[in-house]
């Protein structure tokens, strides 16, 4: 049936894409001060809460009707509140702790994973259930038909990838060309050589956060768009599948997390319809790629043998 | 480190550490408060008052209720605690227990088995607690029913249709009886599914069936009954699949069941993911209805993507519609709750008002004392009543003997009870 195997690719890229998304935070910040950031997750489901406030008590009626004033609207709101949270969490829980031993800041992201998703639990009207994200940017569904049926592919769907993909191909140029870029791989090397040479670490490190959370609250407002309901669980579901996709494409670098997010999607769609045991097993078949592959390739697709630092 | 310039500015820097760390703990102090003063904005209006004229010389008597008042369910959670808490206060204001004030005590369990376990635990522990309402979710009956059995604390759901917690584990072939203490006046899957069933395939007239379920107690079970009913009737089942009861991205599942053309999809579990998954239906190509048991039946459902046309059975027979729930509606009203009472509603008031009827039989006008709860689970077993979702009585399981279901549809944007389908499934 090549109707249902495009369908599933199609399923797939749309998952990873986000899950990719997602990963370039965790894969920057440990890139940069080896920090596993469990709470990046919960920067995610910050960023599509923080849109969805500022559309529903914010925006006046005809903007929220018109998909092309509200989803740039939406998208910078996500961003904002994403890249304020972010920052405020390096600042107050991971800065002070910049010398600590290294499970400290690690128990920390946990903690802070857990005080976000109860802070929005407790005090975002209505966040104890899920709430309907808006869908009137948008809506509909491209049908192509193929052969023996159909492959459906959401108009959100597409935005999504293409948002993605944008995003992690411009991340990866400034990192690689910009001055600021420059900078940030001379921390993630050598934070006291660094210094040295006149860099302030700890504003490449708050960009850091930053920039992983302009992914994050995009990929927020984007996946509030696509499933067109949010609730506080999403940053940790995803936000695992993200952490795993970092490591499956190499922690600390860039394409490997898009690679890894992609292929992270594809297994879950293709493995729920090919392989026995069917979608009950979809997840089991992630991590049974993700053990073989770490068994001959411990840094996983794309990443670095492991140094040792000075 | 010794000797690192990092370590001389961090010297330097101690004593704006020591100050940011008063600052921090003082915010958290702050934040602690708030969350405080949020769940205390959550109690439930109107408990209190009203019991001023009885006699309360003996003390107080505690109702538990353990149910999901946050969380995904909530919206079915807090519908019952606003609807036993309704029942408590009238009892306060008619002096139903006489010689004592009754206090009602909801806990939290997010509809998670674990959360349960301490809440019943924390229940239990209480020796003024004369019984609890709950749970929700069979998954969570199945940790709080031998905590309260234990303590011999009497235990009615409103809303566990799992059969294993009357029949024990097998039900059909050798039903045991599991628990003295655990009542319900909700039916079980045994009959909700088969009940679904026979709508599906002989009035809605659908042949192709594709099944999912949850993987929960709950869930797992009723798609289980539901299948083998539609399967005796001459359907088909073509697949029978699994999601995650946290999932959001059904695609891959709906894409997988595209290809065998079903005409309707039967889902096993609650509506947080059933109104997503209706909705992904429409979306990836499949515009057919999706039918389900009691745990889809909420407003939230619609407001998820349930779509017009989507089914589901509920215990009992719909409360709008029964002369004898007329009067608790009408009170709940009065009673100006935030939330709806939702599906349980009339289900939860009565199992309240059983226990209540209950203490006060067991009591007449002696004191409470450790013995009396065993007194109150009798006078359960013995009850033969009118409530305000039907006649409640209990068999020699604890399960109800109104076995009584409807069938709803959603119309527009709620669902509405369908005409002429309330009725039971024998055999």
């Amino acid at each position: 049936m090549l109707s249902t195997l495009l369908s599933q690719i199609v399923n797939g890229l749309v998952l990873g894409s986000l899950i990719g998304l997602i990963a370039l935070g965790y894969t920057m910040v440990y890139g940069i001060i080896q920090l596993i950031n469990f709470a990046h997750g919960e920067v995610f489901m910050v960023g599509a809460y923080g849109a969805l406030a500022m559309f529903t008590y914010l925006l006046p009626t005809f903007i929220q009707q018109q998909w092309y004033f509200a989803l740039p609207l939406l998208l910078i709101a996500g961003a904002v509140v994403s890249v304020g949270v972010a920052v405020a969490m390096e600042r107050f829980a991971y800065r002070p702790l910049r010398n600590a031993p290294k499970l400290a800041p690690l128990i920390t992201s946990l903690g802070v994973s857990i005080a976000l998703q109860e802070v929005i639990r407790v005090f975002y009207p209505g966040a104890t259930a899920a709430i309907p994200f808006p869908n009137i940017f948008i809506p509909g569904t491209w049908t192509i038909s193929v052969g023996d049926g159909v492959v459906p592919i959401k108009y959100s769907g597409i935005l999504l990838v293409v948002v993605a993909l944008v995003l992690a191909y411009a991340l990866n140029m400034f990192v690689e060309r910009s001055r600021m870029g420059r900078a940030m791989r001379a921390t993630s090397q050598d934070r006291d050589v660094a210094r040295l040479m006149g860099i302030n670490p700890d504003r490449v490190i708050v960009l850091t956060f930053a920039l992983g959370a302009l992914l994050a609250g995009i990929g927020g407002v984007l996946y509030g768009g696509f499933y067109t309901n949010i609730n506080i669980d999403i940053g940790f579901q995803n936000g695992i599948f993200a952490f795993t996709a970092a490591v499956l494409g190499g922690i600390g670098n860039i394409r490997g997390a898009v690679v890894g997010g992609l292929a992270i999607g594809l297994i879950k769609s293709l493995a729920g319809q090919y392989m026995p045991g069917g979608s009950a097993y979809d997840y089991v078949w992630i991590f049974v790629v993700l053990i073989v592959v770490l068994v001959f390739r411990p840094q996983g697709f794309f990443g670095e043998t492991e140094r040792v630092r000075a | 480190m010794i000797g690192h310039p990092r370590e001389t500015r961090y010297g330097k820097d101690y004593s704006m550490t020591r100050r940011r760390t008063i600052v921090t703990a003082a915010i958290l102090a702050g934040a602690l408060g708030l969350t405080a003063c949020g769940t205390n904005r959550e109690e439930a209006p109107g408990s209190g008052g009203g019991a001023a004229s009885c006699d309360t010389s003996k003390g107080t008597l505690t109702i538990g209720m353990v149910a999901p008042l946050s969380g995904g369910l909530s919206e079915l959670g807090l519908g019952m605690r606003n609807s036993a808490d309704l029942a408590v206060d009238q009892a306060n204001a008619k002096c139903t227990v006489p010689g004592y004030k009754l206090v009602f005590q909801a806990e939290d369990d997010q509809a998670n088995p674990q959360i349960a376990g301490q809440a019943a635990t924390k229940l239990a522990s209480d020796a003024n607690v004369i019984g609890v309402v709950g749970t929700l979710n069979t998954s969570t009956s199945q940790v709080v029913q031998p905590t309260f059995a234990a303590k011999k604390i009497v235990q009615i759901s409103p809303a566990n249709t799992g059969p294993g917690l009357t029949l024990g584990a097998d039900p059909i072939n050798a039903p045991k009886r599991v628990v003295d203490s655990y009542f319900r006046v909700a039916t079980t899957d045994l009959i909700q599914g088969p009940f679904a069933a026979n709508y599906l395939v002989q009035k809605a007239g659908k042949k192709n069936i594709a099944v999912i379920d949850d993987g929960k107690s709950y869930g797992a079970g009723l798609a289980a009954e539901f299948a083998k009913q539609a399967t005796k009737l001459g359907a088909t089942v073509v697949a029978q699949e699994k999601v995650g009861e946290k999932d959001t991205d059904f695609a891959g599942v709906i894409t997988k069941i595209r290809g065998l053309n079903p005409d309707a999809v039967y889902y096993g579990g609650e509506y947080p993911v059933a109104g997503p998954l209706s909705k992904q239906l429409k979306e990836n190509g499949l515009d057919i209805p999706v039918m389900g048991g009691d745990g889809i039946v909420d407003a939230k459902f619609v407001s998820l993507g349930g779509k017009p046309g989507d089914l589901a059975t509920n215990v009992g027979a719909p409360a709008e519609k029964l002369p004898s729930a007329t009067q608790f509606i009408a009170d709940y009203k009065a009673g100006n709750y935030a939330e709806g009472y939702s599906a349980y509603g009339a289900f939860t008031y009565d199992a309240t008002n059983v226990i209540i009827q209950a203490t006060a039989k067991a009591l007449g006008s002696g004191a409470y004392s450790d013995a009396t709860r065993a007194e109150i689970v009798k006078a359960v077993q013995a009850t033969n009543t009118q409530g305000a979702g039907g006649p409640i009585a209990f068999d020699q399981y604890g399960d109800t003997t109104n076995k009584v279901l409807t069938v709803y549809e959603v119309k527009t944007d709620k669902f509405e009870p369908v005409e002429g389908t309330t009725g039971s499934f024998e055999g």
